[in-house]
């Protein structure tokens, strides 16, 4: 069944997309769990769908209105949280729903058929255009590098921000690309679990890997491999089910469910652990 | 980048305001070489407010402060912080090591990573946490985290240090460990230390300075029940040094 699936070309782009695509999700969601900032990459996942409406209304690719959205999304809250003390939640919220609203506004006006939105809003991996195979490789290239070089930095600003700044570390502005980057990020993975179930992607790997390091560094690569593992998972249990049983199963959220399950089954082992250790 | 004299740090007539509610009122205050201060006062008077101001963390409304002959942003990397340990996530992934490398990430102090490696090494070191270099901060004591924090500063290599509540929430031994560290350290840089723990920072410091909101400055470290009732705006009990001193009745004072 493997190679059977494995001979398709789609299922190949899709499965080289989804594992590319648990790298930058493996470290950035890292830093997005232990910076505690998941509501604002939810946030910015569903004010994206704003700039996708943007792209169907003017006839641009949506992939690049998602992206200036999300960009501009991540520079507001990363603004935002640097000077608010108080209300960001609000403003999350008023973000996240806002986005949200102006999607589907903006493709309600679009001229002609409208377009897939559930492809938008719950994934579709399997229809991923070589284009987007090599999109989300200069991605992980991008992120890896940034990280890779700011590694110390990031983690400083993420762990304490106000010594940070103290010692001479550029907080702000280091904080703002900590989360253009998670835009990036964010938008990309719109294609594989789409924009309702992104932050699932970019959350639970990382909680499972933080059960098991207590090293930040190793937490983004046991994060890659859990959303590897979960990836490939969806993609080959729900080609299996549509190919043997004729089941036909949306691959983003198996994707997550499948994730779950292993963070409820990480989540069990360790308590085992605990109490034996 | 000069300094003033031997005054390090100056503050003159510092107002700062959140919302509508006035945190330090005309704040005149300096930290000059060789001081080890101690400032005290009740809950809400400013005391953290004040170090922030020092450190440009928090910009006056009202004022000016001076840092090293510039200002506080200008100064970044030249004083040491040891902020409150309570307000950590102790479950972050950071081990007792790399926090302390945090230290050597600044713009001045910055330097190689074997140096920096060297320097971390030397500051865990002092602080008797070699053993525990390569654990997670959350598994630490009290006392280790404090250290550590203390290390961290330290590994700046800084002109001035700065502490917020040092021994807050640490039994009586383990605070006063803490506060024989800093009097040895206080022979090499000035200290200004904030604390409620009037009856033990009165025996360790050279000089006090009593905040609550407005600053009251004494030239020495003599304490009277007067001087702090004055300042907490209610009668307080002073009782032997090392004890924690009591509030006599609630009031309703400035806080």
């Amino acid at each position: 069944m493997i190679a059977e699936a494995l001979s398709y070309p789609f299922f190949q782009r899709a499965l080289i997309a989804g594992l590319l695509a648990s790298i930058a999700c493996g470290v950035m969601g890292s830093l997005v769990v232990v910076r505690k900032i998941s509501s604002i990459a939810g946030g910015l996942s569903h004010a994206a769908f704003g700039g996708v409406g943007l792209g169907y209304l003017f006839g641009f690719h949506p992939m690049i209105g998602a992206l200036g959205f999300g960009i501009l999304s991540a520079a507001g809250l990363g603004v935002a949280e640097l000077r608010m003390r108080q209300g960001l939640d609000t403003l999350i919220s008023m973000v996240w729903a806002i986005g949200m609203a102006l999607g589907i506004v903006f493709v309600s006006l679009a001229p002609g058929q409208a377009p897939d939105l559930l492809g938008f809003l719950f994934g579709n991996i399997l229809l991923v255009s070589p284009g987007y195979v090599l999109l989300v490789g200069a991605l992980d290239v991008l992120v890896v590098f940034v990280v890779f070089v700011l590694f110390r930095q990031l983690r400083a600003i993420c762990f304490d921000e106000e010594f940070s700044w103290v010692v001479g570390v550029p907080v702000a502005p280091l904080f703002l690309l900590l989360l253009v980057l998670v835009a990036l990020t964010v938008v990309t993975l719109i294609r594989v679990v789409g924009v309702i179930l992104v932050i699932a992607l970019l959350t639970i790997p990382a909680a499972i890997a933080r059960q098991w390091t207590d090293h930040l560094f190793r937490m983004m690569l046991l994060s890659t491999a859990v959303g590897a593992v979960s990836i490939a998972s969806g993609l080959f249990l729900t080609y299996a089910l549509s190919s043997r049983y004729g089941l036909d199963l949306p691959t983003g959220p198996a994707i997550i469910l499948l994730a779950a399950g292993l963070f409820g089954l990480s989540f069990v082992i360790r308590r085992i652990g605990w109490r034996q250790g | 980048m000069s300094d003033r004299g031997g005054t390090l740090i100056d503050l003159r007539g510092v107002t700062v305001r959140f919302a509508d509610r006035t945190v330090l009122d005309s704040i005149d205050f300096a930290v000059n070489r060789g001081d080890f201060v101690g400032i005290i006062g009740p809950n809400a008077g400013g005391k953290t407010t004040l170090l922030k101001v020092m450190l440009g963390l928090i910009e006056p409304d009202e004022g000016e402060v001076r840092a090293f002959g510039t200002s506080p942003r200008e100064a970044r990397g030249m004083i040491g912080y040891v902020p409150q340990y309570a307000r950590f996530d102790t479950d972050f992934p950071i081990t007792v090591a790399e926090m302390v490398g945090m230290g050597r990430l600044g713009r001045v102090r910055g330097g190689s990573r074997a140096e920096d490696r060297a320097a971390v090494d030397r500051a865990l070191a002092r602080l008797e946490l070699t053993g525990v270099a390569g654990v997670r901060l959350g598994k630490l004591s009290g006392g280790q985290l404090q250290r550590a924090l203390i290390a961290r500063a330290l590994v700046m290599e800084p002109r001035a240090l700065l502490l917020d509540e040092p021994t807050a929430s640490l039994d009586t031994q383990i605070g006063r460990s803490v506060y024989e560290l800093l009097e040895q350290l206080a022979d090499e840089i000035p200290i200004v230390l904030v604390s409620h723990d009037v009856g033990v920072i009165s025996r360790t410091v050279r000089t006090i300075a009593c905040l609550n909101v407005r600053m009251h400055y004494h030239h020495s470290k003599e304490l009277s029940p007067e001087m702090v009732e004055a300042v907490y705006g209610c009668p307080v009990d002073l009782v032997a040094h090392g004890v924690p001193h009591r509030v006599l009745e609630l009031h309703d004072g400035p806080q």
